[in-house]
């Protein structure tokens, strides 16, 4: 029997999630769409003033992140476990490290990626101040995916609750607080030209932990939930 | 009130039984769907697992994948604990539960030739596997298309490739019809001859020689 490496179980299984995603395309439009519609509303809603915007853009931009992020959640192991393929998956002589991570790594190209595409652009809309660009672009690079490795936690414990999704927010928005705060502060730093290292390095303090130790939480819960 | 009747004796556990279960406790829903249950499985073996509705059969099967946990007792593959050999236990297992795992959004040949690539097998043959399950010419049509049967011979179409020695089939005739069952008996007669095994469950009866087929029946226990 011939054993596929590592890297190329990694592969097949992204492979197929974007595959499935491009041909189903609503689920990356929808939580895309949300993410404008509420970064847009905002300046109607409080006013144009370039002031008043420019000190709310940051936490604006990172809320609207948060919730779009929560909304596309489902998607990483609903359909898998309501036809089947979630089980084929664990059964398959690979390790679930590496299938957990294929699956929220591709999650993350669907939701997390466009996002911080799109981002710089809706900025502007928001008067960001110039010197915060660079620390929302790095923010938001370190932290979707720690939005997408967390959330995969909360879907791995829900997945088998037929109505999990009060369930969902609940386990996984105070695991998201952290990464809100310290982006925020770091972006707002930046705006007032200070170093915002600190903050940055508390990001990516948190985006490796959970790279590391979120697959195994994952396959644990994974393991649960289909029992 | 015995649960348990296995019609076949077959001896204790020894090391040259592909799968063994010992003393396994299932209890579901605080009701005790069996107790103390000994099977073992050896090359050559097709088992049917029988009993009503609700008496444990997908329970059994699945704690027999290692996809459930039993209250109690464990599973040996080759003699060992299939938790201390996932990968190789793995390698050497296809199971097919209710569900057959076959995705909407691709095509009949997609999801083959996945299911195939990830359990480790050629990936190519996707295409002339489909003709054996009668899907010549709904290879590209996507699975949202196809009927219910059309999805569990997908599924069910990774039989013909397989390279593993125990099959646990979950109802595998759900939705196929008698001249696809026909078939799917004699593979199994082929798998259980070149050394494999076949745990199944079904409420048809089955056509293959009766000396061949082991049965276990559960009984559905009320308390």
């Amino acid at each position: 029997m011939t054993q596929l490496s590592y890297r190329a179980a990694f592969a097949l299984i992204v492979k197929r999630d974007l595959r499935i995603a491009f041909r189903h395309r609503d689920d990356i439009i929808n939580p895309l769409l949300f993410f404008i519609i509420v970064v847009t509303l905002f300046p109607l809603g409080v006013g144009p003033e370039s002031t008043m915007l420019s000190r709310i853009a940051p936490g604006i931009i990172w809320v609207a992140a948060l919730l779009s992020t929560l909304l596309s959640l489902d998607r990483l192991f609903k359909s898998d476990h309501a036809d089947g393929s979630l089980e084929q998956m664990l059964l398959s002589p690979h390790p679930i490290f590496i299938l957990v991570l294929a699956k929220i790594v591709a999650h993350w190209l669907l939701t997390g990626l466009p996002l911080i595409l799109i981002a710089p652009l809706l900025a502007v809309l928001l008067h960001l101040q110039e010197s915060s660009y660079i620390a929302l672009m790095l923010t938001l690079l370190l932290g979707t995916p720690i939005l997408s490795l967390l959330g995969a936690i909360g879907v791995a414990l829900t997945v088998g609750i037929k109505k999990g999704g009060v369930l969902l927010s609940l386990l996984v928005l105070p695991l998201y607080i952290p990464v809100l705060i310290f982006a925020t502060s770091a972006i707002d730093t930046a705006g007032m030209n200070l170093p915002y290292n600190g903050q940055l390095a508390i990001i990516a303090a948190i985006f490796f932990a959970s790279l590391t130790l979120a697959p195994f939480a994952v396959s644990a819960a994974l393991k649960v939930s289909t029992n | 009130m015995s649960n348990l009747n296995i019609e076949n004796k077959t001896t204790s556990t020894n090391n040259d039984s592909l799968l063994s279960a010992n003393n396994l406790t299932c209890i579901r829903e605080e009701r005790v769907l069996f107790e103390d249950l000994n099977l073992s499985i050896f090359p050559g073996d097709i088992l049917q697992i029988e009993g009503p509705n609700g008496a444990g059969k997908t329970s059994l099967m699945r704690i027999l994948a290692g996809l459930s946990q039993p209250y109690d007792g464990d599973i040996h593959f080759q003699g060992k604990s299939i938790t201390d050999q996932r990968e190789l236990f793995h390698q050497n297992l296809l199971y097919l539960g209710h569900l057959p795992g076959v995705k909407d959004e691709l095509t009949a040949q997609e999801n083959l030739a996945f299911n195939l690539a990830l359990h480790g097998l050629d990936a190519s043959t996707a295409e002339s596997t489909l003709t054996e399950v009668n899907l010549l010419g709904f290879e590209d049509a996507l699975a949202s298309h196809l009927s219910a049967g059309q999805h569990r011979r997908i599924a069910l179409s990774r039989l013909w490739q397989s390279q593993a020695k125990i099959w646990i089939l979950d109802e595998p005739f759900t939705a196929i019809d008698k001249l696809g069952v026909e078939k799917l008996e004699q593979l199994f007669l082929q798998h259980a001859d070149n050394g494999g095994c076949v745990i199944l469950t079904t409420h048809q009866d089955l056509s293959l020689p009766a000396e061949r087929v082991k049965k276990v029946s559960l009984a559905y226990r009320f308390y």
